[in-house]
């Protein structure tokens, strides 16, 4: 019998020997598999990113794995999925593959540790945020401060001083951001491509657009799968009240943050103002879309899942949630004795959840779009798809 | 679970498509229906868990169809291929009935695809999203909500028939033995191509090296079964889709993805390093149901596509890496053929060939003069290293050897009238419309026009 050459035509063997994981090497595999059949072709990007090649380095594996969105699609259409002895479990693997990019890329190297336990992190991370900030409140405000019923404007700095809440935020954010910018620069670059050469224009508008419409969690308009082989919305929509929920909530602290310091008209603000609408309808999207999202992670099929990564996901997931219930009950009880604690518990979530911003599962919103700015260049150059890149 | 000893309206047997489409014709009729699937539920699906389209006729572009595909075309393409071997009454009907097809399966939750494929089907083969498997999932999902009982692992093992009408059938189910009554039957349990031993009786030693490119669940139990009980058949044993795929390919189930679509790029040799055929005949598309037979009738069942660098990129990826070489011998040396006679060969090739304007999507005027066999397009130098090597083999598709039916899809019995209530569809009666040779796509619609016809008809027998 003939042995299979171990040599791809038109593969660089730098490309594909440098340091490779046993991940690089099955999503390799699978691609090469996924590419001589194809049927998968109208599921999402990755298969027509696939088309594009003949061979896959680490860096093309990578990219791929960035831009499957885990519809699970091609699991349950796979002729050759378990128990088929070809094995091909495309969502798994790459959700694999996924996890690992985020380590590997993140920056500072010492805290992409962090992805290793990633649930824990997270969690420890941000229980310890609330307990600092309970600690600092206390000390420097005294047990008093936490328990009374304060009313009018500026009562919150009655339990945090004005300074620490506008000061600690801002460098937790800039930090924060700094980081998350490192890993997508370090990313787009171990992956080989030239962040300048992307990011034109009509690739981020269509990257924008993909992300705006979850495009490829739509199917062919019938939704995804993820229970089972059937399609629907569910997910598509759970993750939108996520998104969309989560920037109204950064519109409303920014234009809290512009009301307070520019135009001094200190918080808590009126019921009918902007950053209370804003942060309210953002807040109930964002406990919708977090439950619903973790209601179908229990009901999910198991088989095309990273089970490993459960963690991640339900940790960040999770906090998000916390964040949003917090900050609805600060909003409601805000005139009553319970403010206080509220204040502190909703600060301590926000404080965790922006400290571990590039350390949790929220890096994949970036590397995605990165990777969606990637797939928007190559379909421009390669319109009817069946070239090669 | 499901008691199937109750006594049904309408057995069905078979999980591929042609058996989805009459269960869900049936049971839209009013029918019960129970459908017995042999395989276990991540194989369920026959054949139809590996296709990817059906070929369907067209007068105008529609939602799943470029340009135009008229009925005349169809028919022409069809009698050219099987050589005027088909029941043109048959054929007349699937023609006919493919129009409305695609639109009666997206009805049922079917979703289409518009590939931009190496095969230029684009007018006449919608492409499933996802594939095969895929368009099994819907129809099980519909045939269960409609109240299809389906049950997995349920072989039937023989079916009592007597004077030419159905009354039961023997099913082994998740082990067990029993008796299942329905008032009548749809047989859609595909050919005998995964029983091994039946194929040699057929091919005789050859078989030995015939690869099954899908289900090994189709053995033809009830194919035999019929034919016991006095069913007339149609079509000859050898007669089946076979092509040439990847030599190393599993012996069964690999599907797609051992296709080689590189053979009109290169020359292909047998073990003794001999040319045997135009590799440039005609388009691959159009020719690449001929190859199977072809390699079947070389020594020992292999052959060896070889092309060179200039041509690695020109068709479909497949499975497995080519054999590479920096040299003609070295490759022969690979493929343990006579390294003087392979380098003999492609030298000899080489000479031949006439300097033209290649060009893969027409038939070019790159051919060889003064060579045995000729090399008629797309004939260019064997000289640009790395050189590679694919070894082929006959890749079983499914056979041809099928039951004789009538218009309402009733199996004919040797005294040429149709039996009271058994009903064929699918690959088990593809023969009568199939003798030889193959169009991509053609063994889905068979299976979905025959299966609404049997649907239709069991159910309204029963009514």
């Amino acid at each position: 019998m003939l042995l299979n050459n171990p040599s791809t035509p038109n593969l660089k063997i730098e490309d594909c020997l440098e340091n490779e994981s046993t991940l690089v090497k099955e999503a390799r595999r699978i691609m090469e598999v996924c590419n001589a059949c194809r049927y998968c072709g109208g599921f999402c990007a990755v298969f027509p990113a696939m088309e594009m090649r003949r061979s896959f380095s680490r860096g093309d594996l990578e990219y791929l794995a960035n831009l499957c969105h885990n519809c699970t699609g091609c699991f349950h259409a796979c002729q050759y999925a378990p128990p088929q002895e070809f094995d091909i479990n495309n969502p798994k693997i790459m959700a694999e593959l996924r996890a690992e990019t985020y380590q590997k890329y993140a920056w500072p190297a010492p805290l992409a540790k962090m992805y290793q336990k990633n649930g824990r992190a997270v969690s420890y991370i941000s229980t310890f945020s609330v307990m600092i900030v309970l600690l600092f409140a206390l000390i420097t405000q005294g047990n008093a401060a936490l328990f009374t019923a304060y009313s009018g404007s500026g009562s919150f700095y009655q339990v945090i001083p004005y300074g620490v809440m506008l000061g600690v935020p801002i460098v937790i954010a800039i930090c924060s951001i700094v980081a998350l910018l490192a890993g997508v620069f370090r990313f787009s670059k171990g992956t080989g491509w030239d962040m300048r050469q992307l990011a034109q224009p009509q690739n981020v508008l269509r990257a924008v657009w993909d992300v705006m419409a979850l495009r490829y969690l739509g199917g062919s308009g019938d939704g995804c799968n993820y229970e089972d082989d059937t399609f629907n919305h569910k997910r598509r929509w759970f993750h939108q009240a996520i998104f969309y929920g989560f920037l109204l909530c950064l519109v409303s602290t920014s234009v809290a943050l512009v009301y307070d310091h520019f135009l001094h008209l200190p918080a808590p603000y009126s019921l009918a103002s902007i950053p209370v609408i804003t942060g309210t309808l953002g807040g109930l999207a964002l406990l919708i879309g977090t439950s619903g999202m973790l209601w179908l992670k229990m009901k999910r099929d198991k088989r095309p899942q990273a089970e490993g990564l459960l963690g991640m996901d339900t940790a960040f997931t999770g906090l998000l949630f916390l964040t949003s219930l917090s900050g609805l009950l600060l909003l409601l009880l805000r005139g009553t004795t319970a403010m206080g604690v509220l204040l502190v518990i909703h600060l301590g979530f926000v404080s965790g959840f922006f400290i571990t911003l590039p350390y949790s599962k929220f890096v994949h919103a970036v590397y995605r779009f990165a990777a969606l700015v990637r797939f928007a260049e190559e379909k421009r150059r390669n319109p009817d798809g069946d070239g090669i890149i | 679970m499901k008691d199937i000893t109750q006594p049904y309206d309408v057995l069905v047997i078979g999980g591929g498509n042609a058996a989805l489409c009459s269960a869900i014709t049936a049971r839209e009729a009013g029918a019960r229906v129970l459908l017995l699937e042999h395989a276990s539920k991540p194989f369920r699906g026959g054949n139809s868990r590996h296709t990817r389209n059906l070929r369907c006729a067209h007068d105008g572009p529609t939602s799943f169809l470029k340009g135009a595909y008229p009925k005349e075309t169809y028919l022409k393409e069809l009698l050219k291929v099987t050589d005027g071997q088909t029941d043109e009454k048959l054929a007349r009907i699937m023609i006919d009935e493919s129009v409305d097809a695609p639109q009666w399966m997206y009805k049922r939750g079917v979703r289409f695809q518009h590939i931009q494929g190496t095969l230029g089907l684009a007018h006449s083969n919608p492409f499933f999203l996802g594939g095969g498997r895929a368009l099994v999932n819907a129809f099980f999902n519909t045939a269960e909500a409609l109240g299809v009982d389906v049950v997995y692992d349920s072989e039937v093992l023989e079916m009592d028939i007597r004077d030419g009408k159905f009354h039961s059938a023997t099913v082994r189910s998740r082990a067990f033995t029993m008796e299942v009554k329905a008032k009548s039957v749809i047989v859609a349990s595909g050919g005998f191509q995964a029983d091994l031993a039946w194929l040699k009786e057929a091919w005789g030693e050859a078989a030995d090296n015939f690869i099954i490119r899908g289900t090994p669940y189709n053995k033809g139990r009830l194919l035999k079964d019929l034919i016991e009980k006095g069913a007339k058949t149609i079509g000859d044993p050898q007669q089946c889709h076979a092509v040439a795929i990847d030599g190393r390919s599993p012996q069964f189930d690999a599907g797609i993805v051992t296709r080689l679509d590189c053979l009109s790029f290169g020359i292909v040799v047998n073990k003794n390093a001999e040319r045997f055929y135009d590799e440039g005949e005609d388009f691959w598309p159009k020719r690449y149901a001929i190859w199977g037979r072809l390699v079947a009738g070389q020594p020992d069942q292999i052959a060896y596509s070889i092309i060179d660098s200039k041509s690695i990129n020109l068709f479909m990826p497949s499975l497995f890496r080519p054999v590479q070489a920096d040299s003609i011998r070295d490759l022969a040396q690979q493929l343990r053929l006579d390294p003087e006679k392979l380098d003999q060969t492609v030298t000899n090739f080489n000479q031949a060939v006439q300097v033209g304007t290649f060009d893969k999507d027409k038939l070019d005027d790159c051919f060889t003069t003064g060579l045995t066999p000729a090399k008629t397009h797309w004939a260019r130098r064997i000289d640009s290293p790395p050189y590679y090597a694919y070894p082929l083999r006959p890749g079983i598709t499914f056979t041809y050897l099928a039951v004789k039916i009538d218009e309402k899809a009733r199996v004919i019995m040797q005294d040429d009238k149709p039996a009271e209530n058994i009903y064929a569809t699918g690959e088990v009666m593809a023969g009568n419309i199939l003798g030889k040779g193959y169009m991509a796509g053609t063994g889905m619609t068979i299976g979905t026009v025959f299966g609404r016809i049997a649907g239709q008809e069991a159910a309204a027998y029963v009514a």
